[in-house]
């Protein structure tokens, strides 16, 4: 590896760091508030140095109250600054759903636009770390089921940045998904720059379509690597909005679709987009579409039960071989 | 310093508890007669809140508040016309025709809004305050609530954010003795509001919610101390709420003879009881002209209403998401 390379690599959980840091640098109205991400930076380190650069003003240490500083970052959002929150686990947000779904998602709509929520709920999440059944939820669905927030799951360091950016400039609440599991992954921060709303063809392929987001970009990578079928990966980036238009034209042109998720598959954001597409592509589908997610069971805490819940790349290039073999 | 010193505008105070009975008691029985569609709350009998609090404020102060936030509203200035298209669902209604009687708001005048959400208002006070703050402007948020709200989580954790984060938030629970159909002193071992906020460290005071004058000197007071930096305040307004939860409500859970001792001490003739004592300041012909006055603009607000056309069904896909800047 060239020394060059080794210096453009930069961690997710950095990239992260940096939006944030950009974000508070670029706009005094931007504060981030939390528990724990003052002072001490973060559980996961994601907001540290923050505090220290920026002031205990604006990076903001909130007691384990998060019915009260969601609510309140919701009001402060109302009336000039625009909070980035964090939600410490995406599981937590089982506390404080009603500032996200009754007041942030809906008070722009309720005022005719005279109210502006500009507003980021950062969640962290993920499967895979023996975190048991409250620590390791994928819960994006709810909020894409919510009319009036926008919903991103960054797969990849460029992303982890520019979609946190983005997410601030936002006028918008925008629920942000972050997979623990890529916290430590590396990449160029300056890959490919695309708007939020815009998916990414990940790895052009010609056979299947997979559709994926978050963590799961990776495993579907791998299995592209490993299958005997030429697979097309689509990094949807956000669920809301919904990039649909690169999806089907992929579906179009390969004919066949997968999608794969880490959340839980019953109800699960695969199923709007396969009700989707079979609308829309009944007659250009060469095979039924087809799921892979979590099967519908509370994430067990043994490490070998999650295991055997997750999907893997076996599983997704098994299910896209068996597509290809269909027709 | 300011005019306040002077003391309280008893003729304003008075002026606003006429506008919200007559909003109030016509919206009822428009509501009752099927011309406003939806769930309506009305707050008669609590106008002395509304009126001293709303007119203590400065201008550019928030105002989050409840279900029934009608009288807070009008007592912050919002349009009675605006008002009443907005609650007959009109498309030129304040919020064209997407808020309702729960939502109603009007942020140019600080109204963030009436919600829904029993206790909602309190975290987004709080907000708005940390707003005020961290941004310098001087103003104060205030978040209205009923006792019954006491017992949400929501009002706790805004309490304590309030307080350890010395904001200058004014929470004013207007304290009408139930909670939806429910005796509030049954739904807790303390039933005082302000007892229960010393636990967290913040100062609170008991108002004689009928007496506008007194609750409009306590918030003087309580908004002034926000302004200077000295954190949160807690007002509790005794008060009652002379009919049910929602328009509609039999109010069986009420006893018999509790309703007409309460309004033996309705806040307009607690007033003009003041004035007469103060030796007329305004006669009993001054203030029946106020409340004419003020009966006259609701029925030309109403009228208005009438008038205009349902709103256009394009006007259902408007203001969900804002569009982002494109960046420079």
């Amino acid at each position: 590896m060239s020394g060059e390379a080794a210096v453009a690599a930069t961690r997710y959980i950095d990239a992260l760091n940096q939006g944030m840091a950009t974000a508070l640098e670029e706009d005094e109205r931007v504060i981030v508030l939390g528990i724990d991400v003052g002072a001490g930076g973060g559980i996961f380190r994601v907001t540290r140095g923050l505090h220290e650069r920026f002031g205990s003003e604006r990076v903001i240490d909130a007691p384990i109250s998060e019915m009260g500083y969601v609510g309140a970052a919701v009001g402060a959002a109302m009336t000039g600054l625009r909070p980035i929150v964090e939600i410490m686990f995406m599981d937590f947000v089982g506390v404080c759903m009603d500032p996200i779904l009754n007041q942030a998602a809906k008070l722009r709509y309720m005022t005719a636009g005279a109210l502006e929520i500009p507003i980021v709920f950062r969640m962290q999440t993920g499967a895979g770390k023996a975190a048991g059944a409250q620590h390791s939820q994928s819960l994006e669905a709810w909020f894409a089921h919510v009319p009036g927030l926008k919903v991103v799951m960054p797969a990849t360091v460029a992303d982890a940045r520019d979609l946190m950016l983005a997410a601030v400039r936002d006028p918008n609440p925008v629920v942000f998904v972050e997979n623990r599991r890529l916290y430590g992954s590396k990449g160029d921060v300056d890959a490919d720059p695309l708007p939020l709303g815009k998916a990414r063809v990940a790895r052009a392929g010609e056979e299947v379509t997979v559709v994926t987001w978050g963590q799961m970009l990776r495993t579907c990578l791998t299995a592209a690597e490993e299958s005997s079928a030429s697979l097309e990966v689509i990094d949807l980036r956000s669920l809301a909005p919904l990039d649909l238009e690169t999806v089907l034209s992929s579906a179009r042109r390969t004919g066949r679709l997968l999608i794969v998720h880490e959340a839980v598959q019953d109800f699960g954001a695969g199923a709007e987009i396969a009700a989707r597409a079979g609308e829309q592509l009944f007659d250009e589908l060469r095979t039924p579409v087809r799921r892979i997610g979590a099967p519908p069971v509370p994430m067990p805490f043994s490490p070998d039960l999650e295991r055997a819940l997750l999907p893997t790349s076996k599983a997704i290039s098994t299910a896209a071989e068996s597509l290809v073999s269909e027709g | 310093m300011s005019t306040k010193s002077k003391g309280p505008p008893s003729a304003d105070l008075y002026a606003t508890m006429a506008l919200i009975r007559a909003f109030e008691t016509r919206v009822a029985e428009l509501y009752r007669d099927g011309e406003i569609p939806g769930f309506v709350h009305t707050s008669l009998g609590q106008e002395g809140v509304a009126a001293g609090v709303g007119l203590a404020l400065e201008e550019g102060d928030y105002v989050a508040t409840t279900h029934r936030g009608h009288g807070h509203c009008l007592a912050r200035g919002m349009e009675v016309e605006g008002m009443m298209a907005e609650l007959f669902a009109r498309g030129a209604g304040i919020c064209h025709g997407k808020g309702g009687s729960m939502h109603i708001a009007d942020p140019a005048k600080g109204v963030l809004g009436a919600n829904a959400i029993v206790g909602a208002s309190l975290p987004l006070a709080v907000g708005a305050a940390l707003s005020s703050k961290r941004l310098g402007q001087g103003r104060v948020a205030v978040a209205f609530f009923g006792e019954g709200a006491v017992n949400q989580g929501a009002f706790h954790e805004a309490v304590n954010l309030a307080a350890i984060w010395e904001l200058p938030a004014l929470l004013v629970c207007e304290n009408n003795i139930y909670a939806e159909f429910s005796d509030s002193r049954t739904m807790a071992r303390v039933p005082s509001v302000a007892a229960r906020c010393a636990a967290y460290g913040i100062e609170a005071e008991v108002v004689d919610g009928n007496d506008a004058e007194a609750v409009w000197g306590l918030t003087v007071h309580a908004a002034e101390r926000c302004r200077r930096g000295d954190g949160p305040f807690l007002i509790e307004a005794e008060t009652y709420r002379w009919h049910g939860h929602y328009e509609g409500d039999g109010q069986e859970y009420k006893p018999d003879d509790e309703a007409s001792a309460w309004r033996e001490r309705d806040p307009l003739e607690v007033a003009a009881a003041q004035f007469a004592e103060r030796g007329a300041q305004l006669g009993a012909e001054d203030l029946e002209r106020i409340r004419e006055r003020a009966a006259e603009q609701v029925e030309a607000a109403i009228e208005h209403a009438r008038s205009l056309p349902a709103p256009d069904p394009s006007e259902a896909y408007a203001d969900v998401f804002g569009e982002a800047e494109v960046p420079a």
